[in-house]
């Protein structure tokens, strides 16, 4: 009897050997979402396809957020990661939260991190980018 | 082609604190002063436009304090942009023929309110056992964990890919921060602002980060206040006395636009492509072009979106707003004075209130009425808002004095 041990913080964020995030894509125009759907906003189309979104990417926007909703943890760093193409929204994260470490433009990898465990033994496990010095993106 | 419509009269509170008033209070004051400077009166008006967002009053209650007489209310909501959104239900009623005079109102009480942004959002509470919900399906809240959904930090996030795209090489925190130093110095010209104090480089760049790169200072300042517009077809003008008519300012366009699908739009909000649309629509509108505009005030809710508009207003060239401000083209002595009234960061931000402040920003220099900050000779001029969402109102004004 196999035991689920683990849950992702979000549906599009996919565990196992090689996590990775996954999209919507309209099968007619190839506008890409995150969340779940009842048309496309670009061509209303309503056909969907599941299509593996590049663990790699390039940070394209970020903030450096200090002051935060109550219970959010500061600083940290909330950006916008170019994923070949696909653009994600995401933390930075397994790097100093400042402006010397923080850089647009800078590689990053996906990678993930726990949100902790439940009263059933099961782990969220979140996701975020850390900096990929040498990565190809 | 539809009639053309004037601000016949406007008004707007002082911002910043009034623990005394309540909603209808400050909205009654802001509509009785506008009524008052239209010389008109509440039975005058065929049309009550009424915009209150986080209040969540309507414009039935704001006529039970100043007069009910029957006309249609339209309670209007659209985030930011909700007293543009007013305004321009008013003058869309003129257009299509309902009615030949509308009043407009914008109200809202913040002060204190802290962050605004769009809450957690998805998830379930973080607790003992984690469950799927919302369209992600998110066991635990996102915001913070998955980005941020602040409004500080999602603006940040605008003006430094604004940055990212135009290659800029400098150092992003202190050219935001000039952005701020310019309108904090604008509004000690400007008595009805909440805050009126000049500050600094230092002083800006050292004040309390909120979201990098926007410290407090450039993040706009949650405060009360209302405004109100009394909006008159051109045939009803026409009838009215010479000095109505010479006060009156010109609608030359009013424009509303959402935003179009774009890639990465419900990833990070684009605030710029329903700008654009908006803006080049203006234009057209009014048969105008940016070199034309003797002054505009534009959405400045934090110093990282003034740099964006910039652009997105056709007031540079694409691509140059870091040129057009360094140019020192925005300051009220250059060729296009934006937000002259202070903006946002220190006249303050009561959201409703805004999209209405700002068109009497506008007419007050159009009428040559802004005493120590009146841009000499102002003719023509431009209004923009955005409600995140989004919503996006540009209004071009005209004296109607030749």
């Amino acid at each position: 009897m196999s035991t689920k041990t683990q849950i992702p913080h979000v549906d599009y964020l996919r565990l196992g050997d090689r996590p990775h995030l996954v999209a919507n894509e309209c099968t007619s125009c190839g506008a890409r979402y995150f969340d779940r759907r009842n048309a496309c906003a670009s061509c209303f189309g309503t056909d969907f396809r599941e299509v593996e979104v590049a663990t790699e990417g390039v940070l394209t926007s970020f903030t450096i957020v200090a002051f935060a909703a109550p219970g959010v943890p500061v600083p940290f760093v909330a950006g916008v990661i170019d994923c070949d193409g696909t653009s994600v929204r995401g933390n930075v994260i397994n790097t100093e939260p400042d402006d010397e470490h923080v850089k647009l433009g800078m590689k990053v990898r996906l990678a993930t991190t726990s949100l902790g465990t439940d009263d059933d033994g099961i782990e969220a496990i979140g996701f975020g980018f850390e900096p990929a010095e040498g990565a190809s993106a | 082609m539809s009639e053309d419509v004037f601000i016949l009269g406007i008004n707007m509170t002082k911002f910043g604190k009034h623990p005394d008033l309540d909603i209808q209070d400050l909205g009654a004051q802001a509509a009785m002063a506008a009524l008052a400077d239209a010389d008109v009166s509440m039975g005058d008006m065929g049309i009550l436009a009424y915009g209150n967002l986080v209040g969540q009053t309507f414009g039935q209650q704001l006529q039970k304090q100043i007069g009910q007489t029957g006309i249609p209310v339209y309670n209007v909501q659209n985030a930011c942009a909700t007293g543009a959104t007013a305004l321009r239900t008013a003058i869309m009623a003129i257009k299509a023929g309902e009615c030949d005079m509308g009043l407009a109102v914008g109200v809202e009480k913040l002060a204190g309110a802290g962050l605004l942004g769009a809450g957690g959002g998805g998830g379930s509470k973080d607790g003992h056992h984690w469950e799927p919900s919302g369209r992600v399906g998110a066991v635990a809240t996102t915001d913070g964990r998955i980005g941020t959904q602040q409004m500080p930090g999602t603006f940040a996030q605008v003006g430094m890919e604004y940055l990212y795209k135009n290659d800029y090489e400098g150092t992003p925190f202190e050219l935001f921060a000039k952005i701020s130093v310019k309108n904090h110095k604008h509004s000690t010209l400007n008595p009805l602002a909440a805050y009126t104090k000049e500050m600094s480089l230092e002083q800006v760049m050292g004040d309390m980060m909120i979201a990098y790169p926007n410290t407090r200072p450039m993040c706009s300042a949650n405060c009360d206040g209302a405004a109100a517009a009394v909006v008159v077809s051109a045939a009803k003008l026409k009838t009215l006395s010479a000095e109505q008519q010479r006060r009156a300012v010109k609608v030359s366009a009013s424009v509303l636009t959402s935003d179009p699908w774009q890639e990465a739009c419900q990833v990070l909000p684009d605030v710029n492509t329903l700008t654009r649309v908006a803006a080049k629509e203006a234009y057209e509108q009014a048969g105008v072009s940016p070199e034309d505009l003797d002054l505009v005030e534009l959405h400045d809710c934090f110093a990282t979106a003034e740099l964006v508009h910039y652009d997105n207003l056709q007031l540079c060239e694409p691509g140059g707003a870091v040129d057009f401000f360094e140019s020192g083209a925005p300051w009220r002595d250059g060729s296009t004075p934006v937000n002259v009234s202070g903006g946002l960061q220190s006249k303050g931000h009561p959201i409703s209130a805004t999209g209405i402040a700002n068109i009497w920003e506008v007419c007050h220099h159009l009428r040559g009425e802004a005493g120590d900050r009146q841009i000499e000779g102002a003719k023509v001029g431009m209004a923009h808002v955005i409600g995140l969402g989004s919503a996006c109102g540009v209004h071009i004004l005209e004296s109607s004095a030749a």
